[in-house]
């Protein structure tokens, strides 16, 4: 009994100290800018590794989703003989929810994990340590530029991603089911708001991206230095990540849009 | 991979989310009345508002004019009061015997506001402007024809010709009413 107690306040005890280390870890990278003129030239790199390569995956996923929700609104509209309103059903649910979400997952899966592996491995294979014996601190090297461009990637694969969809759902619902261009377009305008809506889902993907970036270079900076460590630790990105940010998306839904 | 290239493809990568912002901002939100280009406001009373929403839009003649702005209870007389944003370009245009009903587009529409505007003499419209208003005969006949000079509306005004949105109980209740009385 005393036992369970003793593990549990433990268990209890080291949250709150990795909870600690990572915001330690996120205020160093944070505070510590590597100036503009060294630290430019990392966070092109890295942007690069973290935005543009993972392009490719955020559009085929975006234009895909939009091709379903329009065929799945559809069917379900043209009972009510409201297929014109396609256009809003699909926009609406893309730049509130499917955008942000959906983005922040696929960044996970495909970035996060790859962060935390590259960061774990350096530690495994003591690159951290050694930097920090030349005198050049990890967190400013390492982890500011990842955490930046992760910061700065998101929102803009999110973004891409809202517009492909639409793309797509003209490309099933007019061109394919044979909705009218004009109103698919002039009803999706007057049901958006650029404020309410636009903005609203930008702010909610600046915050998953400082989640997912936060976890999975967390992950990496903190996991044990073995191989087995980095595979639990890349796990645990994809895991925590995904939840974290279900978890934000409904507290935000709840603040944006429940008014 | 040398620096330039990954320079250009990141270059790259930015544009297209910059452009998929302005294709968002542009092409998908509306680039209407709210949040662009002067507003006034006008409140107008109501008995019942039915399903009227904020954000509804104001409508003169089909016409979208503006948008209901937020929905309140008149602190003392506890019917609703609707708050209207209109284009500036319509202040001191109606009269203050304009009247407001919230009527449905469609059978399972949204509702809307439809003004159904009198348009403001030019004396009214010159006073409301804040100009000297010369009194000529006429409508120095007129107001003592009605007791009382129109005005044109201005920022913050009431309406009080207002109809109320129709409500289906009411409707039957009134008809069956009417059937019984027969």
């Amino acid at each position: 009994m005393i036992n369970f107690f003793q593990k549990l306040g433990h268990k209890t005890l080291s949250r709150f100290a990795s909870l600690g280390r990572s915001t330690s870890m996120l205020f160093g990278a944070l505070v510590n800018m590597p100036n503009i003129r060294k630290g430019t030239p990392l966070l092109i790199r890295q942007l690069y590794m973290i935005g543009h390569q993972s392009l490719l995956i955020i559009m085929v996923s975006g234009l895909f989703i939009g091709m379903v929700l329009a065929l799945q609104g559809y069917t379900v509209l043209v009972g009510y003989g409201a297929e014109d309103s396609l256009g809003p059903l699909v926009a609406l649910s893309l730049l509130r929810e499917l955008g942000p979400v959906v983005t922040a997952l696929l960044f996970a899966g495909r970035a996060g994990s790859a962060l935390t592996a590259e960061i774990g491995l350096m530690k495994a294979t003591e690159q951290l340590s050694s930097l920090e014996m030349m005198a050049i601190d990890p967190l400013k090297r390492v982890i500011a530029p990842r955490f930046w461009a992760g910061f700065i990637s998101m929102p803009l694969l999110a973004l891409i991603f809202s517009a492909v969809a639409i793309l797509g759902a003209h490309l099933v619902g007019v061109d394919w089911l044979g909705v009218d261009s004009g109103s698919f377009w002039s009803i999706m305008q007057a049901q958006v708001s650029f404020e309410k809506d636009i903005l609203n889902g930008i702010i909610k993907s600046f915050v998953f991206a400082l989640v997912v970036t936060w976890i999975a270079l967390y992950k990496g900076y903190d996991c044990i230095p073995t191989s087995e460590g980095i595979s639990k630790a890349t796990t645990e990105t994809v895991v925590h990540s995904s939840l974290a940010v279900l978890g934000f998306d409904f507290l935000l839904t709840a603040v944006m849009f429940s008014g | 991979m040398n620096t330039r290239k990954i320079e250009i493809l990141v270059g790259l990568f930015v544009a297209l989310g910059v452009l998929a912002f302005a294709v968002l901002a542009l092409k998908v939100a509306n680039s209407g009345i709210s949040g662009s280009g002067e507003t006034y406001t006008l409140n107008a009373k109501f008995e019942n508002i039915g399903s009227l929403k904020a954000r509804a839009p104001i409508k003169v003649g089909g016409v979208v004019i503006g948008r209901v702005e937020g929905i309140s209870i008149h602190p003392q007389e506890f019917v609703p009061v609707v708050n209207m944003t209109i284009d500036a370009n319509y202040e001191c245009q109606f009269s203050d015997t304009t009247s407001v009903s919230i009527l449905t587009s469609g059978i399972l529409g949204e509702q809307y506001l439809g003004i159904s505007p009198v348009i403001a003499s030019e004396s009214a419209r010159q006073s409301c402007f804040g100009y000297e208003v010369a009194h000529d005969d006429a409508s120095d006949e007129l107001e003592d024809l009605f007791g009382v000079e129109s005005k044109a509306l201005r920022n913050g005004d009431l309406i009080t010709d207002t109809k109320s949105a129709l409500v289906l109980e009411e409707l039957i209740g009134q008809f069956l009413f009417n059937q019984g009385s027969e």
